[in-house]
Order: structure tokens, then C-alpha cells, then sequence
């Protein structure tokens, strides 16, 4: 479905900043996969994500959506058929506008005409859909969105977004920046819709144990590379343990900062 | 003298429309205001000079300012220009246009012409009280164009306009182009500016280049106290509604300083002292409300 070829990026180039961000990166989504990736800060999961957006371009390498060659292509564009959510809550959602005029905006992705949209019948279906957050929202369809917490905006962009039917999500430590309570609402949600609706998706985590749980597939990374990825059945017999310790032989190294690196909880 | 301030307020209502758009819904500053308000002027009234129809002139005036801000939409977009000095580069190229519109001349009259005024003002004596024919006439004309932008902005496409001010990132996850929708804002902003300085023209009798100086300082403030008289609200009737009664509270003000300033020995020269002071002044109030609004907030908490 997606697939990335050799891709590289270098920031600064040619300055003493230069920082390879991303080196030689092959990888091939298939449709229906549900990938969790882990590494440490600077790792490159956030970049892999940005490039796979199209928020960056990348400097060396190809980029592949159903074999159509997309590396050129702007961020918008590839936004058609990608879905995203950031850390940040307020990214998802427009916090001065009403519930319902953030679904109507969110609801069809592309270029928007001088049509209206918003009807009582459309009302009755984002209602009927709002219901499934089992969070009352139903009931606050004329609220301005900054009225609704950081947990409540996520779960509406999560919704949003998976009713928009987008070929491919990537979700960016999207709980990350949540409580606990809701963070675990959210990826329960998260979870569930993309079982129901068979999304194709990558969920970068900072929370070993949820990477593990979660998914078909992992991928770890290190220093803008995938040093490790496994799916299926291997997937299934991983333990926090068995990751550190498979990190520590990929990388010959101590783990003297684990914790600060991945979270197990 | 009541029905001249309630007037005034309303012709440059529509500009103040224009800036509202631009500045509070793309949260783009846009300065092109001071060059296409005298640009809808010079070519209102060239068109009606050349002996054209008095509406299709508004219309030419009209397309006029869309373009002037779509040129500014662009040089930011493209060439990766600041939206302020994007503005302030059309701006100043359109001072040169508007004196070659007016024919090498800084100023050109047209009082002993026909205009779409005196042919309204001929339809309806009789009718209305002569000196209320010009204040119903602009009154329909401003209510016409705030309820046509509140039908635009409840469609697809000005819905999503109306997050691109707010939430950039939200407009390009949508897969919209956001360089698109800024074309299309500004340039109806700046088409609302126009069509403004058209109406202005016909109404003062002339269209002078420097008839914009200073016009977006106005729009702001009238933008700005239209924003004290109703609460936080998301609806974009009552938004629009605001911005116009800002207006008309700021050119009564402004007319009033006009009329009876020199009782505190002030001249018509000091009113854009007046009017920055007022923006300040504006702010200050703003800033205070909100660390109310905050003070109450912890009480609340607590």
C-alpha cells in the first residue's frame, strides 16, 4: 500500500548543524497493518511520520502510495487519503467554532465549494456518530470547541477522522499529551475503530508495554533508522524485557537512560 | 446631522466588513486596504465618467479589489513574503495605479455627475423624507452584504475558511490548500474594501488617492468596538452585525470630532492621533477583561 524506498533526510545540510534525520529508510505498509513504533527522543518517528505526511520532502529516495510515486507531492494533497492526529489536541479541531461547523470542515476531505452542507439531516448523523464517544457530546453540537477538554477535542478528531475513511492514519503519541484516565479512553476508542473499520494505521508510542499490546506489527527505531521490526505471531510473544534486551544486542550499547527512553507503564 | 453619522458609519460599515474578514476570520494583517479603498473610488468614478451603468462600475470597482487582494495573497504564498509586507508592496504599487486610473491626477470631482446616488435619490423623493433617502438606501446596501457573507460563510468553503484563522494545520489535514483559501479571503476582503471606496466616492463627490490613508487603522478600531458590544459568540451573524455597528460607532465619534471638536480646540487634523490612541486604548480594555475574566475563573475554582 505505502511504500517507502530508501528514503533519506538530512536537515542542514552542508552547515554544522547537518543532522541526518532519516537514513535509508525501506519500508512497506500493507493494507490492514497496525503499527506501533517505539524509540527513544530523536529517534526519528516523528520525521518518518512528517515525510510519510509530506510535511517534509525527503532528500534522497521515493515514496510509493499503491505504486503511484507521491514523494513529491504536498502535504495537502496526500491528506486526501492520510489521516493524522498530533500530540497536540488543539491541532485537530478549530477551537473558535461550533462542534458541528469542526465535523462539517472534517467531515469530507478536499476542496470545499460554496455548497451548504450542514443540515438538520447532517446534524442527526454527526449526533448519532458523536453517541459512540460515550461522552455526552451529542447534547453540545453548538459549543465552541475550546469549551471541551484536551481528552474530549481528541476523541472528535479521532472520530472525524476515521469517519473522512482515509487510506492510512498516523497517529503522533496522540495520548501523550492527555491524563492517564483519558489517554486510556482515547486509545480504547482508537482501538476499537481501527479494528471496526479495518484502518490501515502506525502508532508511534512512547510506552513499551502499549506497543506490544497494541497492533500487528512493531517497528523500533534508533537514530533515523528501523533497527527492528516484527509482526505477527513474533510479535505477539514480545515482553517489555525481551525489547530492552533486543535492543541492547542491536546496539551494543547500555541502556543506561532505559527509562527515560521508553516508558514501561 | 444624525442621518449623515448613521451614513457615513454604514459606507465605510462595509469596508470595516473587509478588514473583519482579513483580520479576525484568516487572522491575516492585511494592509492592501489603504490602496484598494481609493482603487474602488478612482474606478467607480472613472467608469462613471466613460458614462457606464452606475451598477456593472460598482462590479468593476468590485473585481478591482478582488484582484488588488489576490496580488497580495499571491506575493505572500509564493514568494514566501510576510503577510504584512505583502500587503504594504501592493499597496504602494497601487498608489501609481490608482493616479493613472484617474488620468495623471491626484484627485478627480464628480459632483455634476450622474451617479447610482442621485439616481436613487430621483427614484425615491416623494416617497421617503428627502433626508432619509440616503440612509435607507445605504442601510439596505449594508444589510445586503453582511446577510450575502453570513450565506458564504455557513458554506463548505467558508466554513473551512473560517478554521484556517484558527487552526492552519486543521485546513491542510483536510487536504485544502491553504494558499487557496488566503487567495480567496483576501481577495473578497479587499473586494468588500473596494466596493466601499466606490460608494465613499459618490457619496463625498471625488476620488482622491490619498482617500485611503490610514483607512485600516479605522477599519480595525470600528472592528475592535464592534467586539465590546456582544459577548463571545460563534455565530457569524451576530460577528458580522458587530463589525458594522462598530463602524457606525466610530464614524459618529469621528464625525462628532469633526463638528464640535474645536470647542476643545481640536482640528480635523488630530483625528488620526485620536484614532491610534482609541486602538490602544481598545487594547488596554481587552487585555484587562480577559485578566477579569481569568480573576473570576480562580474564584470560581476556589
Amino acid at each position: 500500500m505505502i511504500e517507502l524506498k530508501n528514503v533519506s533526510i538530512v536537515f542542514n545540510q552542508g552547515t554544522v548543524n547537518e543532522n541526518q534525520a532519516l537514513s535509508n529508510i525501506n519500508l512497506k505498509v500493507k493494507e490492514g497493518d497496525f503499527i506501533t513504533i517505539i524509540g527513544s527522543n530523536g529517534a526519528g518517528k516523528s520525521t518518518l511520520f512528517n515525510t510519510i505526511a509530506g510535511t517534509h520532502l525527503p532528500s534522497r529516495g521515493e515514496i510509493l502510495v499503491n505504486d503511484r510515486n507521491v514523494t513529491r507531492d504536498p502535504e495537502y494533497k496526500r491528506a486526501q487519503y492520510i489521516g493524522r492526529i498530533f500530540q497536540n489536541p488543539t491541532l485537530g479541531t478549530a477551537s473558535n467554532m461550533s462542534l458541528e461547523d469542526n465535523m462539517m470542515i472534517t467531515y469530507k476531505k478536499g476542496f470545499k465549494w460554496l455548497k451548504r452542507s450542514l443540515n438538520n439531516k447532517m446534524r442527526e448523523y454527526f449526533k448519532t456518530e458523536l453517541v459512540q464517544l460515550r461522552m455526552g457530546l451529542e447534547d453540545r453540537m453548538k459549543e465552541n470547541l475550546v469549551m471541551f477538554s484536551g481528552g474530549q477535542r481528541q476523541a472528535i478528531t479521532l472520530l472525524m477522522m476515521v469517519l473522512s475513511k482515509p487510506a492510512l492514519i498516523l497517529l503522533d503519541e496522540h495520548t501523550a499529551a492527555l491524563d492517564p484516565k483519558n489517554a486510556e479512553i482515547i486509545l480504547e476508542l482508537t482501538n476499537k475503530f481501527i479494528k471496526e473499520q479495518k484502518l490501515t494505521s502506525m502508532m508511534i508510542t512512547h510506552n513499551m508495554s502499549h506497543a506490544i499490546e497494541f497492533g500487528n506489527r512493531l517497528l523500533m527505531m534508533d537514530k533515523g533508522e528501523i533497527i527492528f521490526d516484527i509482526e505477527g505471531e513474533a510479535k505477539k510473544a514480545l515482553t517489555v524485557e525481551k525489547l530492552i534486551q533486543k535492543f541492547h544486542e542491536l546496539r551494543h550499547k547500555s541502556f543506561e537512560n532505559d527509562r527515560t527512553l521508553l516508558s514501561e507503564e | 446631522m444624525i442621518e449623515g453619522i448613521f451614513v457615513e458609519g454604514l459606507i465605510y460599515g462595509i469596508m470595516v466588513l473587509g478588514v473583519f474578514i482579513s483580520f479576525r476570520i484568516l487572522d491575516f494583517p492585511d494592509l492592501t486596504v489603504d490602496g484598494s479603498f481609493p482603487l474602488g473610488a478612482a474606478l467607480m468614478v472613472q467608469c462613471l465618467l466613460m458614462g457606464m451603468n452606475g451598477w456593472l462600475a460598482l462590479l468593476v470597482a468590485f473585481a478591482g479589489g478582488v484582484v488588488a487582494g489576490m496580488i497580495t495573497a499571491v506575493i505572500h504564498n509564493h514568494l514566501k513574503v510576510p503577510n504584512l509586507l505583502a500587503g504594504i508592496l501592493t499597496m504602494t504599487m497601487l498608489y501609481s495605479v490608482n493616479i493613472r486610473i484617474l488620468g495623471n491626477r491626484a484627485n478627480v470631482p464628480i459632483l455634476k455627475h450622474e451617479t447610482l446616488l442621485t439616481q436613487v435619490t430621483d427614484r425615491l423623493t416623494g416617497i421617503i423624507p428627502d433626508e432619509y433617502i440616503l440612509l435607507v438606501f445605504f442601510l439596505a446596501v449594508a444589510l445586503v452584504v453582511k446577510v450575502l457573507l453570513d450565506l458564504f460563510f455557513r458554506t463548505d468553503l467558508g466554513l473551512t475558511m473560517g478554521a484556517m484563522g484558527n487552526n492552519e494545520q486543521m485546513v491542510i489535514s483536510q487536504g485544502v490548500d491553504p494558499r487557496t483559501l488566503k487567495t480567496v479571503g483576501v481577495g473578497l476582503s479587499n473586494g468588500l474594501v473596494a466596493l466601499s471606496g466606490a460608494f465613499a466616492a459618490q457619496y463625498l463627490g471625488f476620488a482622491d488617492v490619498g482617500l485611503g490613508q490610514g483607512i485600516i487603522v479605522s477599519g480595525l478600531a470600528s472592528v475592535m468596538i464592534g467586539e465590546f458590544l456582544v459577548l463571545k459568540s460563534n455565530r457569524i451573524g451576530v460577528l458580522t452585525f458587530c463589525a458594522l455597528a462598530g463602524s457606525i460607532l466610530f464614524y459618529a465619534v469621528m464625525y462628532l470630532g469633526r463638528y464640535y471638536g474645536y470647542v476643545i480646540n481640536m482640528t480635523p487634523s488630530d483625528l488620526n492621533l485620536i484614532k491610534g490612541v482609541l486602538i490602544i486604548c481598545l487594547l488596554i480594555l481587552t487585555q484587562f477583561t480577559k485578566l477579569k475574566k481569568i480573576g473570576i475563573k480562580a474564584v470560581v475554582a476556589k
